[in-house]
């Protein structure tokens, strides 16, 4: 019986435990409302990100009418050179080489919001350290021996892990500063953020008008609900 | 003039087809007890939900592509380029998710009103039915957006016929069309799931209506309506099912919409429980996902599963879990059918039967850890013991005598009174200095609540008696 008591306290435990020795992640602020922050950071994913990565679902087109800018000012500020606004967001990049260069394909970006989460996004693109037994010198706190450079290195800067001993184990505790890049963290932070408020809205444009039609329907079926016990009331007022 | 042409159109037809006698045997002079309470929604919303996954599945097909090169593409193809096609495919997904909840909540009222007890055994066999079918529909659908959990997830199940001996190898290959879970097995999922099970499922709700009508509704009190009956042969305690029960499930199906809508526009992946995180990754037949957990439906039944040490034991644990459902009309040796006139020891057997289901339903979907599958084995333990024991425990049991008719509950009208005083009994009111003047403001009081949970457990405890 004891055991049994014991195991049930042990399940109770809830699993983060486990994951707080490690980094915890960062969390991201998610508005999909605010179109600036869309706009910039489908900018910065067409320069730093589009180069290995596809967007395959997305079209230029899709931008200029979700985040309601001019279509020439998507085809100026946002889509690359030669991209036409009908073109989907594909990368240029060959397949083929990129399996040579870096020993996998490059996924698909436009789902990878749903499957990972914003927050987990956030962190992980904060997350990359200098670490010189990497084929790439650099590696990743949330994503342990990942096959990617930074892509945003200069504006970020380089940082380097801090240790420390946990258990027996070591465990990157933080991440530190040492070279300053072109943004300042606050800067860079908030570029971060778009992107990644970039790729939510990627994973799901149809996010933009479920969210504010939800409150017409809801309101609906609640007047409809009044209606319907008023009317039960009704028919069953001479049931005893 | 018009109307009498329309007049003579209508006779014509009712001459030649008996619609005003199946109205009124199956609605208008369908007599229904009339103390039905809350549990008696989920039978008509399932009904609701049948229709909806039926309306919203086939808008689907119009635009899916079962093929596992174009499957997932055609998914989101639905999602971004279809008009409305976001909202149809959020309904069709929350759909399955909530009629098993609905289904769910309908099984377990009978299962404490005792609906399957004779003469209703019949009633019980086809639902039954209806909620293997319902199962095998919902996991060949999960398949069909060809995502890493809808390929693994299907990939590890199938794999389960491989552990009947002899046969099994050759079973799992017949079944999947393939060495792998593959496009000929998209293939095959996809008829299945839109016309074969659909089609059995439809039939299977006949004859779950049909026989119900034959014998009648049980009720709260579980006593038979029809033993008092007025002069006219109507059961005195009985109301025609239309008007008053069509007019109070609708209400039912407003504040059922009101939930569904709230998922379907604000978290239609539930925290990842409705659609889950990995299943927006196509499936990679190269990358075994890290952890594969079965959609939240089927957990409780999987985690009995990995509960047996040997995989061919578990797989006919799994399957003896359903069947015993089955059996339950003769498991139960009860001479009163609810739970309201029944002894204490079957409510305590079922108080612990709803723990274990739900304890196996969380466990299923947590990592197969030591100390977890010492739980699952506990809770596996008593999920057949209320079956296989309830011959024993239900003989035993001593039962409160039956009333002769209905009895009255409160309404949840009546109840709103007492739960306002139960709400101030767990308040007090404390002044607070604001800009100077003193303002009174409702607070909880921890000794109101402390006490309120005392009187809870007391009743609880009393109503287990």
């Amino acid at each position: 019986m004891k055991k049994l008591l014991q195991t049930c306290l042990l399940l109770l435990m809830p699993l983060g435990v486990f994951a707080s020795a490690g980094m915890e992640l960062d969390s991201a602020d998610i508005d999909l409302t605010d179109k600036a922050s869309l706009e910039n950071g489908a900018h910065l994913y067409v320069q730093y990100c589009l180069g290995c990565h596809s967007t395959k679902y997305i079209r230029y087109l899709n931008l200029a009418d979700d985040f309601d800018i001019d279509e020439n000012e998507i085809l100026d500020k946002v889509a690359p050179d030669g991209a036409g606004i009908y073109d989907k967001m594909l990368t240029a990049m060959n397949g083929h080489d990129a399996k040579k260069w870096f020993g996998t394909q490059p996924p698909d970006l436009s789902l990878i919001a749903r499957s990972r989460g914003a927050d987990w996004l956030y962190s992980y693109l904060k997350g990359f350290y200098a670490d010189p037994k990497k084929p790439l010198g650099v590696n990743n706190a949330i994503f342990p021996d990942v096959g990617m450079p930074n892509p945003l290195w200069k504006l970020q800067g380089k940082q380097i892990a801090v240790y420390e001993t946990v258990d027996g184990q070591e465990v990157i505790t933080e991440l530190e500063l040492e070279e300053e890049g072109t943004m300042s963290a606050e800067e860079f932070d908030k570029s971060v953020n778009d992107i990644v408020n970039f790729l939510v809205y990627a994973g799901e444009p149809a996010q933009l008008k479920r969210e504010s039609m939800g409150k017409y329907v809801l309101f609906f079926i609640f007047i409809f609900g009044i209606i319907a016990y008023l009317l039960k009331k009704e028919y069953w007022k001479d049931i005893h | 003039m018009k109307s009498k042409h329309l007049n003579n159109c209508g006779n014509w037809f009712l001459d030649r087809f008996p619609m005003s006698k199946l109205w009124n045997e199956h609605m208008a002079q369908y007599y229904a007890p009339k103390n039905f309470n809350f549990w008696y929604f989920f039978g008509s919303l399932a009904l609701l939900v049948l229709v909806n996954q039926f309306i919203t599945g086939i808008l689907l097909t119009m635009n899916y592509k079962p093929d596992a090169g174009l499957a997932f593409d055609s998914v989101e193809y639905i999602m971004r380029e279809v008009p409305w096609g976001w909202l149809v495919r959020y309904m069709h997904s929350t759909g399955a998710s909530a009629f098993f909840i609905v289904v769910y909540l309908h099984m377990f009222r009978g299962l404490i009103y005792g609906s399957y007890k004779q003469p209703r055994e019949l009633i019980w066999i086809f639902g039954m039915l209806i909620f293997l079918a319902l199962m095998a529909e919902a996991f060949m659908g999960y398949l069909l957006p060809w995502g890493q959990m809808s390929y693994w997830g299907a990939q590890v199940i199938i794999s389960l016929f491989s552990a009947i001996p002899i046969i099994g190898d050759d079973l799992s290959l017949w079944v999947r069309g393939d060495y792998v879970i593959s496009d000929a097995t998209l293939n095959r999922f996809f008829a299945f799931h839109v016309i074969a099970i659909p089609l059995i499922l439809i039939m299977l709700v006949f004859l779950h209506i049909i026989a119900l009508h034959e014998v009648g509704s049980n009720n709260p009190d579980g006593i038979e309506i029809k033993d008092s009956k007025d002069p006219w042969g109507h059961p005195v305690d009985g109301i025609p099912f239309h008007p008053y029960y069509t007019v109070k499930d609708i209400v039912g199906v407003a504040v059922f919409l009101f939930f569904f809508a709230t998922v379907i526009f604000y978290m239609p992946e539930l925290g990842g429980y409705f659609l889950e995180h990995a299943n927006f990754i196509p499936a990679d037949p190269l990358a075994t996902p890290e952890h594969i957990a079965p959609v939240w439906y089927f957990t409780p039944f999987y985690a009995i599963l990995r509960a047996i040490p040997d995989k061919f034991a578990g797989v006919i644990a799994m399957g003896g879990a359903i069947v015993v459902l089955f059996l339950l009309p003769w498991l139960d040796r009860s001479p009163v059918r609810s739970i309201r006139y029944r002894g204490g020891i079957y409510k305590k057997a079922l108080f612990l039967f709803v723990i274990s289901f739900l304890g196996l339903g969380y466990l299923g979907m947590q990592a197969p850890t030591a100390n977890a599958t010492i739980m699952a084995r506990v809770c596996t333990a008593i999920y057949f013991a209320f079956f296989l024991l309830m011959p024993i425990y239900t003989r035993w049991e001593k039962t409160k005598p039956l009333p002769k008719r209905v009895t009255e509950q409160p309404t949840i009208e009546e109840r709103i009174p007492a739960i306002k005083d139960a709400f101030a009994a767990m308040t007090h009111e404390v002044p607070t200095q604001e800009h100077g003047e003193t303002v009174m403001h409702t607070r909880p009081n921890p000794s109101g609540i402390a006490d309120a949970g005392k009187s809870l457990a007391k009743k609880l405890k009393g109503s287990l008696d």
